[in-house]
């Protein structure tokens, strides 16, 4: 909001400016609701001096959707879909972030090949919302050509997710426990290929824009954030680490076999644009070595953890055993008892730390369950970080700061 | 550290400020009266050895048959130097409910607390701007109050003997 006393204005970063500094008069423009730049629906209210932006008001809330309410009266593996929608660039992680934290209240223990298949899709999901954020950023930027590039790879990410669940951006992918099915052989095959071709097609990329003049001419010094503001406003994932701090799920809290994996965590030193699409680019480098560790080193074993209160039996056991059937009819219903208790599990999720909070008083919906929106927490340090910079800079640091409408609104 | 040596560094620093701890699972649970919720933030934040940096999530929820502490402020800290997760409620009464704002201490903490008040109707203390975030402004109750039903209580289609609560 626009502070006006008398003579003065207050910016969203703090600093007050005399009245008498501007030359002619203050506008105030919409930047969004409905915007192209602004990459989803959300709103802001800048009141500029020319091209300078003197201070910012955020509405969010446009296609808020209510995910908690709804979480509460919802079976466990019904919740699933919910998540799809949170972070939809890369709901993989959504799901099996669900799965792990039911997983956790349930006390059980999933074999380590469905640890490491985790690992993979998760991988993969980190590229595909990489992908987009730093391209977009090229858009932003300008460069339409650098948009057109990654789609082809991602592609090929959305394929192997439709190989494993059949669907493409809203996964709802794998099963509290594991997966409902084994990697196909097509699976295997595509991967293969992906991990043998998307090196290079992203060394391609990625040389259009790293040391591109015009591209580090015009994010470099954009929307910076201190270290220290980035943390007092609850920053986390790759905007957290291009301010420099190295703070990542994967490596202080390790689930899902992390441990095993031999990766290393870039991080950037201004905090600017620039370094918040570098930090990106060398995530996905790092995500593409954890991937071949996982799927190299893939331990033998079952696809999902003996659980049949809340693992669908096969199909063919339904018609035939009658414990099947007690089993299935059970899960579908949403008549599986889970205990008594509350559990915060986290991962690292393709913009930060996504968590899930929930309670349970052994009903069959969550008592409460809250999720920790990465980008719903640290969209709010915006006006601060675009209060004196050109209009055009706060386009791109929207899009480097991989805010997703679906997220931010839950 | 572990859950058990934070428990005893914290009941050294904190003492009989700790209502009622457990550990839930792999976090430690305390609970603190609503009056005193700012100022162990706070020290805990600032203390050396504890560092609790890092304010993770703030939530509620309501519990309608606890009379008297029908809401439940949840805070997440997180201490990266000791790699240690903290979980800090708050319980207060249904009428009226207030408690005082950690934005002083983190800026994150704003739209936390703004999310919080739209859902389940606590006043933060202090709050540069207490209004709806997610909901629009002429709502008139909190939704995730649990006296607010998902779906309409007339319907006689959906039982919820058979469809949940």
């Amino acid at each position: 909001m626009m502070e006006q006393t008398d003579n003065l204005i207050k910016l969203s970063n703090g600093q007050v400016l005399s009245k008498e500094t501007i030359d002619g008069d203050i506008a105030t423009i919409n930047f969004g609701p409905t915007h192209p730049a602004t990459h989803g629906i959300f709103q802001n209210i800048l009141t500029v001096d020319g091209e300078k932006i003197l201070t910012s008001e955020q509405t969010v809330g446009y296609i808020h959707r209510a995910f908690e309410k709804l979480a509460e009266r919802r079976p466990y593996n019904q919740i699933t879909p919910i998540t799809d929608r949170l972070n939809y660039c890369s709901s993989p992680i959504n799901n099996l972030g669900w799965h792990m934290t039911v997983e956790k209240l349930l006390q059980v223990e999933v074999p380590k090949r469905v640890q490491y298949m985790r690992v993979i899709i998760m991988e993969l999901a980190r590229i595909a919302d990489h992908l987009i954020c730093d391209s977009i950023i090229g858009v932003d930027t300008g460069a339409l050509t650098s948009f057109f590039y990654p789609f082809s790879e991602r592609e090929k990410i959305y394929e192997l997710y439709e190989e494993m669940c059949g669907a493409r951006l809203t996964t709802n992918i794998g099963r509290i426990g594991g997966f409902d099915k084994d990697f196909t052989p097509v699976f295997h095959q595509k991967l293969k290929e992906f991990l043998k071709t998307f090196p290079k097609a992203f060394e391609e990329w990625n040389g259009m824009l790293e040391r591109n003049r015009i591209f580090m001419d015009r994010t470099k010094g954009a929307g910076p954030i201190s270290a220290e503001r980035a943390l007092a406003y609850g920053f986390t994932g790759p905007n957290l680490r291009a301010a420099g701090v190295d703070y990542d799920v994967r490596v202080m809290h390790p689930y899902s076999s992390y441990e095993d994996f031999d990766f290393t965590i870039p991080v950037g030193v201004n905090g600017d644009t620039y370094d918040r699409f570098m930090v990106r680019q060398e995530e996905i480098r790092q995500s593409l070595r954890i991937i071949n560790q996982a799927y190299n080193n893939l331990p033998e074993g079952p696809f999902h953890a003996d659980i049949p209160e809340f693992f669908l039996p096969e199909k063919k056991d339904v018609y035939n055993n009658m414990e099947a059937l007690i089993y299935h009819f059970k899960i579908v219903m949403g008549e599986s008892d889970v205990p008594v208790g509350e559990v915060y599990h986290s991962v690292e999720g393709g913009n930060g730390e996504l968590g899930y909070f929930l309670i349970s008083d052994g009903g069959r919906a969550p008592y409460r369950l809250q999720f920790r929106r990465p980008c719903f927490i640290y969209y709010q340090a915006y006006p601060e970080m675009i209060s004196g910079a050109n209009i055009s800079d706060a386009v791109i640091t929207l899009s480097s700061i991989n805010v997703i409408a679906g997220e931010l609104d839950a | 550290m572990t859950n058990n040596t934070l428990l005893d560094a914290l009941q050294v620093e904190l003492g009989s400020k700790i209502i009622t701890s457990e550990v839930l699972y792999d976090t430690l649970v305390i609970e603190i009266s609503p009056s005193e919720a700012f100022d162990v933030v706070e020290l805990l934040k600032n203390d050396a050895a504890l560092s609790f940096n890092f304010l993770t999530l703030i939530g509620a929820v309501h519990y309608p048959e606890e009379k008297g502490r029908e809401l439940c402020v949840v805070y997440h800290l997180h201490s990266w130097k000791n790699a240690i997760r903290l979980r800090i409620k708050s319980y207060l009464s249904q009428d009226n409910p207030s408690i005082k704002s950690l934005t002083p201490l983190f800026d994150g903490a704003n739209w936390q607390e703004r999310e919080t008040f739209d859902f389940f109707g606590i006043q933060f203390e202090g709050h540069p701007n207490m209004t709806r975030i997610l909901n629009m402004e002429e709502m008139d109750y909190h939704p995730m109050l649990k006296q607010y039903h998902l779906e309409d209580g007339t319907r006689e289609d959906k039982d919820d003997r058979f469809f949940g609560r």
